[in-house]
């Protein structure tokens, strides 16, 4: 198990350097920032001033080797446009992102579960086919789309919901939240729920597709045979299987929660990373967005790392070293 | 002496979108405490679904549309879903074929024994444990409480189905449905769990119904066997009786085809044609395209008659 947990941590930083390669170059090649920088009436000099005092005079493998020195004390660059380490300026606004795309998840897992194990137990019922019909309709419809409809409805038409900001937040441990709060809360409603509707739908799709081929294994027939009431058959046996590609999706998805906040984020002027890594686009503030790729990417290989962890205590075939000998 | 299963007329249909299917039609049995009943019939013919319905684990589209089975002089066909479960697992238990998937693979052997104690006796969970224990053990399993301890994937498929015989055997039921329980495992294997189910069932006073589509199997193991062909028993009586003198055309024929029975040499004989659909039998005797012997009354399905006393054949023409 350590010497297992040491190769991931390996893998993960090779993961890392790989993609500050990639992002740096990426972000490198969309434009030079200079133009969008400085006061469009400066003079050549002035602009030269600038690009030095950037460091964007320099080939591209130095400033990556700047990058990288800075990189490795947790310093990456300051932000162009505001001047502040970009790194602080990410982290500010992370946990708005990491709120709304946990409410996200929750809404999707809470409500995706249950009523794909429904579906999957009565697919002929007319329940069972409209939450089918009703996740096909959540699969389909865009994002911003759905974003747009529900701020018609809830706060221009009904009045009920505010349609931007986060609302009154307050600090646990360090971190602004808005969950605790009522009006935190009518904030982070919609946007959470907008975000979660793709996922809740995959959920949805996922949790009947397993529920509906474990019924057909005969580990739930023997199970019945046993005599076990339906609810401990159902609960426990079909469940517990159904839960390992589950929660495989879930860790897989959470990353792309993350980044479809952008949308939700711009939408409902969330004040998030995506809506920095947006502004930041806009503005060509190349040490923000390659900072933004690579928490990004950081937050993806924990989770995947926590993915592994779970994983291998749902299913007890993939554990890793451990568990009694004997027959194979 | 009472039997302690009878099932009577028993009929499960499938109402599917093709067509009714008629998997069980007409089936009639009994066994007493002890007895080992082989069922006995190739694939398709309806035995596992006997099973089912026995154990009242028939999904839609099928549903039992007629016939009693009595469990101990109880009518259970009657009996709402609920009370069907109690008995379920309990007085009457069953073993699937396949080992590698019977036992759920993410839950340990503890918990999927112990669960089947505590669904139908209210006792503490250490007192659950020490009947599994014992189970194990009465089943060949050495080092029990390790083995409690494991998960279905560090056992090999013999094992796996010495641990679902345990399980059928932990409340000890009156009737154990095995559903071809050796067909997936090596000769050897298969030769041990017959001999030991047969003790067990002996010691026990619990009957037992053994499906197979081995006739050679139920040779030196039931005291009685039925032969099913496409959802009806065509044949039943005291097993040495109907292998030495098979009286219908079917038996006879799988008794032709089994290698053992045969002298060496001769090639072996092999009932033509194919297993019907079940869905285009029509009326008349569903053997009668493979049959040698058929003639123009078998286009009216035959009823059972009993040409000896406790045998039946279902057959006009039954051989001598
Ligand atoms: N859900 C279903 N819908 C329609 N027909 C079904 C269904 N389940 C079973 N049947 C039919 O019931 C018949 C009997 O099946 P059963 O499983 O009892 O056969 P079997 O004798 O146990 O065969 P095997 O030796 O292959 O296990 C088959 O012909 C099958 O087509
Ligand atoms: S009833 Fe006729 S067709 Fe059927 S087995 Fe007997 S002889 Fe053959
Ligand atoms: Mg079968």
């Amino acid at each position: 198990m350590l010497a297992y947990t040491i190769r991931r941590l390996f893998q993960s930083g090779f993961v890392l350097v790989v993609m500050s390669l990639l992002v740096f170059a990426g972000v490198y090649a969309i434009g030079n920032p200079i133009e969008l920088l400085v006061n469009p009436q400066a003079d050549e000099v002035e602009k030269l001033r600038a690009t030095v005092a950037l460091g964007l005079d320099k080939p591209l493998y130095e400033q990556y080797i700047v990058f990288l020195k800075g990189a490795v004390t947790g310093d990456l660059g300051k932000s162009f446009v505001f001047g502040t380490p970009a790194l602080t300026l990410i982290l500010s606004k992370l946990p708005a992102t990491l709120e709304l795309a946990f409410c996200a998840l929750f809404i999707a897992v809470c409500l995706g579960i249950p009523l794909g194990l429904y579906a999957g137990l009565k697919p002929d019922g007319v329940i069972g086919r409209s939450i089918m019909a009703g996740s096909i309709v959540g699969f389909s419809l865009p994002t911003f789309w759905v974003g747009l409809v529900l701020i018609m409805f809830f706060s221009v038409h009904l009045g009920w919901l505010p349609s931007n900001g986060r609302g009154e937040t307050v600090s646990v441990l360090g971190l602004q939240v808005s969950f605790l709060t009522w009006d935190g809360l009518t904030h982070l409603f919609m946007p959470a729920f907008n975000l979660a509707l793709l996922k809740l739908s995959l959920l949805i799709r996922l949790t009947r597709a397993g529920t509906r081929e474990a019924l057909l294994q005969d580990y739930v027939k023997f199970a019945r045979a046993k005599g076990l009431p339906a609810g401990r058959v159902i609960g426990v046996h079909v469940l517990k299987n159904i839960m390992i590609p589950i929660v495989t999706v879930i860790g897989l998805e959470f990353g792309g929660l993350i980044a479809f906040s952008i949308i939700t984020e711009t939408i409902f002027a969330w004040p998030g990373s995506g809506k920095l890594l947006i502004d930041s686009i806009n503005q060509l503030d190349r040490p923000v967005i390659v900072s933004y790729l690579m928490v990004i990417v950081f937050v993806f290989i924990v989770i995947n790392f926590v993915v592994d962890m779970v994983y291998s205590v749902l299913d007890p075939r993939v554990r890793l070293g451990g568990g009694a000998g004997g027959g194979h | 002496m009472s039997a302690v299963l009878t099932v009577d007329n028993l009929r499960t249909h499938f109402f599917t979108k093709a067509g009714v299917v008629k998997a069980v039609d007409d089936v009639s049995f009994s066994i007493e405490r002890g007895k080992i009943l082989g069922l006995v019939g190739e694939s398709g013919s309806g035995k596992s679904m006997t099973g089912y319905s026995i154990m009242g684990l028939i999904d839609a589209p099928g549903r039992i549309v007629e016939g009693r089975i009595v469990l101990n002089g109880q009518d259970i066909t009657s009996l709402p879903m609920d009370q069907w479960r109690k008995l379920r697992g309990n007085r009457v238990a069953m073993i699937f074929q396949d080992p590698m998937m019977t036992l759920n693979p993410v839950l340990r052997i503890d918990t999927q024994m112990i669960e089947a104690v505590l669904a139908h006796h209210d006792i503490s969970k250490a007192a659950a444990r020490d009947r599994c224990r014992a189970a194990l053990v009465q089943v060949g399993i050495p080092s029990p409480d390790e083995r409690l301890a494991s998960y279905p994937h560090q056992f090999s498929g013999g094992m796996r189905q010495r641990v679902a015989i345990a399980i059928a055997l932990l409340n000890k039921p009156d009737v154990i449905i095995a559903d071809e329980p050796t067909t997936a495992l090596d000769v050897t294997i298969q030769g041990q769990i017959l001999f030991e189910m047969q003790k067990l069932c002996r010691e026990s006073g619990t009957a037992l119904i053994w499906i197979t589509h081995d006739l050679s199997v139920v040779a030196g193991l039931a005291d009685e066997v039925a032969v099913m062909y496409a959802g009806k028993i065509v044949e039943n009586g005291h097993v040495s009786a109907v292998l030495d003198k098979p009286l219908h055309p079917y038996t006879k024929g799988l008794l032709e085809s089994v290698p053992s029975r045969n002298v060496k040499g001769t090639p072996l004989k092999q009932i033509p044609g194919m297993t019907p659909s079940l869905l285009s039998i029509g009326n008349g005797c569903a053997f009668r395209e493979r049959c040698g012997y058929r003639s123009g009354e078998c286009e009216v399905a035959p009823p059972i008659s009993h040409p000896y006393p406790d045998r039946g054949v279902r057959c006009v023409h039954p051989q001598a």
